[in-house]
């Protein structure tokens, strides 16, 4: 068995090479490579899923059409695109609490939630929450779920991208659309966390 | 194929390695190996499919050790030789010279066009339903079981559903079936359901946890009907 794990500078020098590569063959330049960090650093990220699930909270008949078809729903919001073709949104209640994964690869719904941490794309998530979903909730994020309450696991192994519309907090009864936003973590929409308290 | 990138299941990786405060980018190298992603698909040298077969076909330790983002690297690198784009003894001379030369600069260049199609992409995304004329063979409701094969190529037919018996919770419409477009076939597009499994049935009673199941989607052509009340 032959193989070599790269350094950060073997990788770094690697990626160069080839860049200059496909930039020379006019396949990318360094402007899109730009445009594209920008865009997930600055303009697609949890923010935008958290202003679905405040809209969400706050009027009935907009959750109920998001949780029919979360792809057309966003689509009212102007949310979309890239591995966000096809979504699905799953409700947790008193009963029912939902975790996301991709077991075979690192799928995850970018238009919602930006870029995937890296523990998501990482071994030791994708092997475990399939397997102990209960026990890494508790263990590894602190979250510690009833055993009366069903958990479910979203393996997201085809092009569907799914995510969690979390409960509304206790205690928001007199906090706006913008305010409840805030409150809605990244975590809380993966499955492996709740929204904040205010 | 049967590799190390399916690790639903798979005991002994340890606890889950949370960042706090984690930064979109790690390295500068990110960004490049991110956008090699969408300007590739751009170019022709693979679809999403085919993309992932290319990060399946690493060697399976370096797979599990290397950071994430150069996965894509190395299946960018093999479409890209394989369709003749890139030479691999340049990439070596240019790897080379860059680890020599870390800080010198990569000329800017700049193209409206694929700046443009950027935009596009991330705004309309690349959907993978196709229209079909197949009907569906199953619904909503019916027990299936996930064919217990393991085929060589790429397949998202995870190892730890093979055999394992369920219940069609959702149906999907086609889509571009991964069995097909990812080892360089046709779009070949086939209906996809989500099938709910117990952690009993997945794991056995004495092993799954109390209270929980796995939904996973599936391809119609890997299941078949099941009786009511069968198991694995």
């Amino acid at each position: 068995m032959t193989t070599h794990v790269r350094s950060q500078e073997e990788i770094a020098a690697r990626v160069k090479a080839l860049e200059s590569i496909m930039i020379e063959k006019g396949i990318m330049t360094t402007e899109a490579v730009d445009r594209l960090a920008e865009i997930y650093e600055n303009e697609v990220g949890p923010q935008l899923g958290a202003a679905v699930v405040a809209k969400a909270w706050t009027d009935p008949e907009f959750k109920a059409r998001l949780v029919a078809d979360a792809t057309e729903a966003c689509a009212e919001l102007g949310i979309g695109g890239l591995q966000g073709e096809d979504m699905v949104v799953v409700e947790n209640t008193d009963d029912v609490h939902n975790v996301i994964a991709c077991t075979l690869c690192s799928c995850y719904p970018w238009p919602v939630l930006g870029l995937p941490p890296n523990w998501y794309k990482q071994p030791e998530y994708r092997s475990r929450i399939v397997r102990e979903p209960r026990t890494v909730l508790r263990d590894d994020f602190g979250l510690a779920i009833d055993d009366s309450v069903e958990i479910r696991v979203w393996d997201s192994s085809s092009e569907m991208r799914y995510w969690v519309l979390p409960q509304r907090p206790a205690g928001t009864d007199g906090l706006d659309e913008e305010a409840l936003a805030g409150l809605v973590t990244r975590d809380s929409m993966i499955g492996t966390g709740r929204p904040r308290r205010p | 194929m049967n590799g190390v990138h399916d690790l639903g299941g798979t005991d002994g990786l340890g606890p889950v390695p949370i960042e706090e405060n984690e930064p979109v980018w790690h390295a500068e190298w990110e960004k490049a190996a991110f956008a090699m992603f969408a300007t590739s698909f751009r170019a022709g040298l693979f679809g999403v499919d085919q993309f992932r077969y290319g990060i399946e076909q690493m060697h399976p330790a370096a797979y599990l050790l290397s950071p994430y983002y150069e996965h894509w690297l190395h299946t960018v690198e093999h479409y890209g030789t394989a369709k003749g784009v890139i030479d691999p003894d340049e990439l070596d001379r240019r790897t080379e010279h860059f680890l020599a030369n870390p800080d010198e600069p990569l000329p800017r260049t700049s193209d409206p066009e694929l700046l443009a199609f950027v935009d596009a992409a991330v705004e309309h995304g690349a959907p993978a339903k196709r229209p079909s004329d197949r009907g569906p063979s199953f619904a909503v409701g019916d027990q299936v079981r996930v064919n217990d094969d393991s085929p060589r190529g790429h397949t998202r037919k995870a190892r730890y559903v093979r055999g394992k018996v369920g219940t069609v919770v959702m149906a999907h419409g086609t889509f571009i079936y991964p069995d097909s477009a990812g080892n360089g076939g046709d779009d070949d597009p086939q209906h996809v359901y989500t099938v709910r499994f117990t952690n009993e049935e997945l794991w056995g009673p004495e092993a799954a946890e109390p209270n929980g199941s796995v939904y996973f989607d599936v391809w119609e052509p890997y299941i078949r009907p099941a009786p009511r009340g069968a198991t694995a």
